[in-house]
């Protein structure tokens, strides 16, 4: 997270993954080595079992593009797609995880 | 069957003939295997490093996923270097690690590292088995992984209670192979070709891309056909033979100073499998200024990565290039040509003692003249390093073996011996220097073991060369830390090793000594003495744009 939060238009990505224990270290690597912005995440199992739900939250900037591209390359990431919801509502979805717990 | 026996078996059902490897408490089950079946040969490094680049070099020169093996913890270590310097310059390799048993994954075991955390940024893909049953699909998908689109090194972390796990199945896998790469639309190829068609005086450049998928006459022919000069990075060297009419020879930091001005005067530059790195392409702002960028990548996070181009084509460079060949118009387009020529003529290379096997130029010039174009070369990273780019004629590009993206020293020596154990009828010579030769001095040992046909021709300026240089030319010749104050006797130490050595600094007849050793058979060490204050130019300083070079004379 930086200053650009609150300056610049946010989107939220959904990505399906595979589920395994290694995954979340594969997403959250590549943001923090390659300097992405992200700020908010929220994973949560298929019901199959066998993939996950990854929903992040990323500032639309210039990066997007290669954001996109290299998520794309990830072996794990079956499919990516940019939600129509806003910011507010992935942060009041994670807010309301975050009271009941 | 267990888990080792699989995975030995499924290495076999891919064809893999040769592995560098140490074994260790986490992989004695597949050492086991490896003995009792005797199909694949075990080379036995004396560093995981030099492991890895073992099989680097096997890769480099087969093109095929070179495979090394380690144990958990420091085995695991000590060949990141080896994963991460593959994953920059795009080798394909397997590397299978054991792992301390599943139960006590997590508890901080005697050699236990996290294996799967440490790899993720270093390699294209990593995989932790997790059952026995799951090395059936793991092991074909991680070489499918390795040689497809953008290649590059996946790692197999297999804990060792999975490697005595008993496993059965009806059916054996099929072995993994290379995806096709999409063919790009005709439309983007018909409008790149207008674009070479429409151009006043265009450029191709060449890059590890190209070459790793056997781009050469393709380039060739285009280049031929469009009359573009080619440029090369250092990963492309080889690609355009030096001896062309068209090649340019390598751009950037340390290119000559013609090759930099042709850029500067291009008006399209059609970029094939180049990743613009810094080194290449100087302050990348102010490069190829007035060009048209046009860029060919099978990586789409290549494309507009670092510089926007005009249009992208993602997409293997061979294909493309066989496209763009069928499609360009034949032009002689002899003003530019004309023109090239003349900056070649004023402001090509200018070596000091060319002809000299005891000066820094000449003994790769002069060891170039005595060999072959089958020779496979091989370097360490440094002073060495840059002027056998400068200076050697490469024939042909997997002739070339460095270590370009990650800049490993140490790289040379283990790759070498890899090269020679993947192509044993021909002769592999390693550049290096004595800081690099350091960093993997123990693969000595394996080189006399496998007694492969590798000569180390050793440029000894007692100095970290490069580094020294910098200090000389920016740091107001502090030379702090660059000297060493202890003149190693390396001819001693190879012959400690077993290793027939050499010394052109005292033979009678440098050149004669030089060609006797070259010629001889089995590995032997080649010690020049070269002075600590010889530098490597013309030199873009870090940081400038391409144009701003220092040193190196022109001819005007």
């Amino acid at each position: 997270m930086s200053d650009s939060a609150t300056k610049n238009p946010w989107t939220v990505l959904e990505l399906i993954v595979n589920n395994h224990p290694g995954v979340m270290s594969h997403i959250c690597g590549l943001f923090s080595r390659r300097a992405f912005n992200v700020e908010g995440i929220l994973c949560f199992p298929d019901e199959c079992g066998t993939t996950s739900r990854i929903l992040l939250s990323v500032a639309v900037d210039e990066h997007l593009d290669q954001i996109l591209k290299q998520l794309g390359k990830l072996e794990d990431v079956h499919e990516m797609e940019i939600l129509p919801i806003s910011r507010e509502m992935f942060m009041e979805s994670g807010m309301a995880f975050a009271r009941k717990g | 069957m267990t888990g080792a026996e699989l995975t030995v078996q499924l290495l076999e059902r891919q064809g893999v003939d040769i592995i560098a490897g140490i074994p260790g408490a986490s992989n004695l089950p597949f050492y086991d295997v490896l003995a009792r079946r005797k199909k694949i040969r075990h080379v036995l490094a004396r560093h995981e490093q030099g492991a890895g680049f073992m099989a680097q070099g096997m890769a480099r020169v087969s093109g095929r996923p070179g495979v090394c093996v380690t144990t958990s913890g420091p085995g695991v270590t000590n060949i990141l270097t080896a994963l991460a310097d593959a994953k920059l310059d795009s080798v394909p390799l397997i590397c299978i690690t054991g792992q301390v048993p599943r139960a006590m994954m997590g508890t901080d075991a005697f050699q236990e590292v996290d294996t799967y955390g440490l790899s993720i940024p270093i390699t294209k893909h990593n995989f932790l088995v997790r059952s026995a049953e799951e090395l059936l699909t793991i092991i074909p998908r991680a070489f499918t992984l390795a040689m497809s689109g953008r290649t590059g090194p996946v790692l197999i972390d297999i804990p060792r209670d999975v490697q005595d796990e008993m496993v059965t199945f009806t059916e054996w896998p099929a072995p993994g192979m290379a995806e096709i790469t999409p063919l790009p639309a005709r439309h983007s190829l018909e409008r790149c070709a207008q674009l070479i068609n429409k151009a006043k005086r265009p450029v191709i450049c060449l890059g590890g891309g190209a070459a790793r998928s056997g781009a050469e006459q393709a380039a060739r022919n285009l280049a031929e056909k469009a009359a573009m000069p080619a440029a090369m990075t250092l990963m492309g060297l080889g690609l355009m033979p030096a001896d062309h009419p068209l090649s340019l020879g390598m751009l950037g930091m340390h290119g000559a100073r013609y090759t930099n001005m042709v850029l500067e005067e291009c008006d399209l530059f059609l970029a094939v499998g180049i990743r613009f790195d810094d080194r290449a392409t100087g302050k990348v702002t102010e490069f190829c200024p007035n060009a048209t960028i046009v860029h060919v990548d099978i990586d789409p996070c290549e494309l507009d990565k670092i510089k926007t181009s005009a249009m992208s084509i993602g997409g293997d460079a061979k294909t493309v290039l066989e496209s763009l060949v069928e499609l360009v118009e034949p032009v002689s387009r002899s003003e530019w040509l004309d023109r090239v020529n003349i900056l070649r003529r004023d402001f090509a290379y200018a070596f000091d003692r060319i002809d000299d096997p005891l000066s820094s130029y000449g003994l790769v010039a002069r060891t170039g003249q005595m060999l072959d174009d089958e020779t496979l070369i091989t370097t360490d990273v440094g002073q060495h390093q840059m002027r056998t780019a400068q200076a050697y004629p490469f024939a042909y590009s997997r002739q070339w073996l460095t270590s370009g993206g990650l800049g490993t020293m140490g790289f040379g020596l283990p790759a070498a011996i890899g090269a020679a154990l993947a192509a044993p009828e021909v002769r592999v010579v390693c550049f290096s220097g004595d800081g690099s030769i350091l960093m993997n001095i123990q693969e000595m040992a394996t080189a006399v073991e496998e007694n492969v046909n590798v000569k180390i021709v050793l440029a000894d300026n007692r100095c970290l060369g490069l580094v020294h240089q910098i200090q000389d030319m920016f740091f107001h010749k502090r030379h702090y830390a660059t000297e060493y104050r202890v003149q190693v006797d390396f001819l001693a130490v190879a012959r400690g090793f077993g290793m027939a050595a050499v010394d052109l600094g005292i033979a009678d007849d440098p050149a004669a000594a030089l060609k006797q050793a070259l010629d001889g058979p089995g590995p032997c060490l080649i010690r020049v003495p070269v002075s600590a204050l010889d530098h490597v130019f013309p030199m873009v300083p870090s940081g400038a744009a391409n144009t701003e070079m220092i040193g190196g004379k022109s001819h005007v």
